[in-house]
């Protein structure tokens, strides 16, 4: 069933999909960053994918990897009962991606939330502010490159949490591999 | 001197007058439950009828910093709460103490990472640690019969005497708080 759903797209928009697969049952299209917002009106407004529910918006680092991220979309249809995932690789030096809002209304937060925790930059988003962490908060604390354990207290502590925070303090960004995260004063 | 002969016998108790305010503070804690997490419910438990946290005394959870002397701090707590938890604990009226309840809220548990605070000891002084996950109604018990003990223990004028100490070890003369002058 879902598989009809791979094959439309690929035939309608045959330039823009990069890749496709039905791996473990996930049918996947990844697509160019240029033709999303086309493809994702298409998924949701044609009678036969009808893409009404968006589940998720996610991203994964692949640090070493050029591109490096990959913006996640997880589409579901209630009246048809199929999945699809749409992918977007973005490269490091330029993550700005455009919003879907307009398209769903629930994408708002959680392209807030994969701008909180891993900086893509949504483009006509109406409020792109972080969801989770607070304002203060510098990085993005799910790449790949932020220090797990580097935390950034927003009171004076009455004592040093641990060893790690401090080397975080003192760590500088590799000029080798722009790698996008916190720089040392 | 001999006051205590002539009073009739059974009737009257001489004793100590710390011992008397402590004994009154242990028996009559006023809670005031800061619950994040999945730690609350065990507090609930506790606090409930088949365990009864009522028979020391510990009965009343008041929802405001204002009304309570314990502050049970109940689950995790990550840094963007933090500041939070300060300004609640600096508005409880002294004498106040604080238990950590469980092992997320002692030593920030499994979530080893830059969202969590590695134990509220690193944002406002804790009188007793409550370890398990969650810990069990019993344990808790233990834990609050420990912070009693504490009570009992402590010098009465407390935070007088931290002052006054605080004072000599910097050299100086501590201000006398004029909410105790009276008692002299």
């Amino acid at each position: 069933m879902s598989k009809k759903v791979l094959d439309l797209v690929q035939t309608t928009f045959s330039d823009d999909v990069i890749y496709s697969h039905s791996r473990l049952g996930n049918d996947t299209v990844v697509v160019k960053r240029e033709s999303l917002v086309a493809i994702m009106e298409f998924l949701r407004d044609n009678d036969a994918t009808k893409m009404n529910f968006l589940r998720d918006i996610t991203a994964v680092d692949y640090l070493h990897r050029t591109p490096r991220f990959e913006v996640v979309y997880v589409l579901y249809s209630m009246d048809h009962k199929h999945m699809l995932i749409v992918r977007v690789p973005l490269n490091e030096d330029d993550v700005q991606i455009p919003s879907v809002s307009h398209l769903w209304g629930c994408a708002g937060w959680l392209e807030r939330e994969v701008f909180d925790m891993y900086g893509m930059i949504f483009t006509n988003h109406p409020d792109l502010r972080r969801v989770l962490l607070y304002e203060e908060f510098e990085g993005h604390p799910l790449r790949k490159d932020y220090a797990t354990q580097a935390s950034q207290p927003r009171v004076e502590l009455l004592k040093p949490e641990r060893d790690s925070v401090e080397e975080f303090l003192h760590f500088h960004k590799d000029k080798d591999q722009a790698t996008g995260s916190r720089v040392a004063e | 001197m001999g006051l205590e002969y002539n009073v009739p016998e059974n009737v009257v108790i001489t004793t100590r007058l710390d011992e008397v305010v402590n004994w009154a503070r242990k028996n009559s804690l006023f809670q005031y439950p800061f619950v994040t997490a999945c730690c609350g419910m065990e507090y609930m438990a506790t606090a409930s009828a088949r365990y009864d946290m009522a028979r020391f005394g510990a009965e009343i959870p008041r929802f405001s910093p204002r009304q309570a002397d314990v502050m049970w701090v109940v689950g995790t707590v990550n840094h963007k709460l933090a500041p939070y938890l300060r300004r609640i604990y600096e508005q409880i009226a002294e004498p106040k103490w604080v238990i950590s309840f469980g092992v997320c809220a002692s030593t920030g548990g499994f979530y080893d990472n830059y969202a969590t605070v590695q134990g509220i000891d690193k944002i406002i002084p804790v009188d007793v640690y409550i370890p398990g996950c969650p810990p069990r109604p019993e344990q808790v018990l233990d834990g609050l019969m420990k912070l009693q003990e504490k009570i009992e223990l402590e010098p009465w004028r407390k935070y007088a005497y931290e002052e006054k100490k605080r004072a000599r070890e910097q050299g100086g003369q501590a201000d006398e708080n004029p909410l105790f002058q009276r008692v002299k």
